[in-house]
């Protein structure tokens, strides 16, 4: 037992050494912005919108399996089932946290929410995202040997890049110097698509709030109810207060949208500086990591929606005002 | 030292000293998380759905200071 750990431990630090010294990896290109794959006259196709509709495609398919034959119980190993699981588990959420009036109304929104950004989060950490596509030339970047596809000059990373840095690069004929712009590329790291998701989650979140509350949902933002009354003093903080809720409500679009994106980000550039350090073995416990980091943010964002939408349906104590004045 | 220089310090500066204090924070919340699960473990349902929130707001924090970091950068 003890020899076969050591075993073990020595085939670990063999691989890792071989890796670092003969495989080594893609020198880290960071960029913020997603790669264009496609331009359709003035329309820009990125590859992380490219991976969004590759992520609806594989929750459509997932769900359209399983429903195909649904039935009213179904058996043990089945697709449905499965799912159902998941969903009964969001559904008991709901009800924990919204309440059984709201859970039905909230439940699609955040369950549709939590499994788009799990399954591109997942589907990001795929081999194929990230390493194939076009190379962008340019002064800097890697030198890479043509490889032709058909028809298509493709650059797949780790094959046909070779690890040469900055201006004097010079490589062999026929060979091109320049970044890579992948075809592919987790749909979180633009904060286009987790901006997009922040807007439809509060759209529908005022929206709820408004139907809920009528016209006294806006009330507190603007609250000029005891200005109006002639108390000056008390209706001016009642102003800044429905100010401060102005704001901390964009403020709420800016964390939601900020923080999935920074989360899934941080963790691409994460794998791709470990890849370039140890490119074998040690990977795999920073892969272990993003699977961790993927499934819950997915679940914050989700649960997020879930409590706003929660609080926008909630009455303000506006009609217990004049029992409880100092309430706010 | 260049302007562009300073900009890439300042960037550093505002993500790194910016995440001491959520980083604080979510330490806190999930030591006192863990002592509550522990005294009373049948109540991590409602546990676990507040220090959900609790680890997002002090998150958000963090999400400014990455954001100051990214505007000093990029703009």
């Amino acid at each position: 037992m003890r020899n076969r750990a050591v075993l073990i431990a020595l085939g670990v630090i063999a691989l890792i050494v071989v890796g670092r010294l003969f495989f080594p990896g893609p020198a880290p290109h960071v960029s913020l912005k997603a790669e264009p794959v496609l331009h359709l006259g003035g329309l820009v196709i990125e590859n992380t919108t490219v991976a969004a509709w590759a992520s609806m495609a594989v929750i459509l398919l997932v769900f359209w399996r399983a429903s195909r034959s649904a039935s009213l119980i179904p058996s043990g190993r089945s697709w449905q089932n499965a799912l159902e699981i998941v969903l009964d588990m969001f559904l008991n959420l709901c009800n924990n946290v919204a309440g059984p009036r709201n859970a039905r109304r909230f439940f699609p929104l955040v369950v549709t929410i939590f499994l788009f950004i799990f399954v591109s989060n997942y589907l990001g950490l795929l081999p194929g995202y990230h390493t194939i596509g076009w190379v962008e030339e340019g002064e800097h970047g890697s030198v890479w040997s043509e490889v032709h596809l058909g028809p298509l000059n493709v650059a797949i990373l780790p094959f046909n890049a070779q690890q040469v840095e900055g201006h004097d690069a010079h490589g062999p004929e026929g060979a091109t110097i320049g970044t890579l712009a992948p075809w592919l590329r987790s749909a979180n790291t633009s904060l286009n698509t987790t901006l997009a998701i922040a807007l439809v989650a509060m759209a529908f979140i005022e929206f709820w709030g408004l139907r809920a509350l009528g016209f006294g949902y806006l009330g507190k933002f603007i609250n000029v109810r005891r200005l109006l009354r002639g108390d000056i003093m008390n209706g001016l903080i009642d102003l800044f207060v429905g100010l401060l809720d102005i704001i901390s409500e964009l403020a709420r679009l800016i964390s939601l949208s900020f923080r999935l994106f920074g989360n899934i980000f941080a963790g691409e550039v994460l794998l791709s500086v470990m890849t370039y350090l140890v490119s074998w073995v040690l990977i795999v416990l920073f892969l272990g990591l993003e699977l961790l980091v993927g499934v819950i943010q997915a679940l914050v964002f989700a649960l997020l929606a879930l409590v706003f939408a929660t609080v926008a349906v909630t009455a303000h104590g506006e009609e217990g005002h004049e029992a409880q004045p100092t309430h706010h | 030292m260049t302007d562009e220089g300073l900009k890439l310090l300042a960037a550093a500066l505002a993500i790194g000293l910016g995440s001491l204090g959520p980083g604080l924070g979510i330490g806190m919340l999930v030591s006192k998380a863990m002592e509550a699960l522990g005294r009373n473990p049948e109540a991590q349902g409602a546990l676990f759905t507040n220090f959900i929130l609790g680890l997002a707001f002090a998150e958000a924090i963090a999400i400014y200071a990455l954001v100051v970091a990214l505007i000093i950068k990029f703009v």
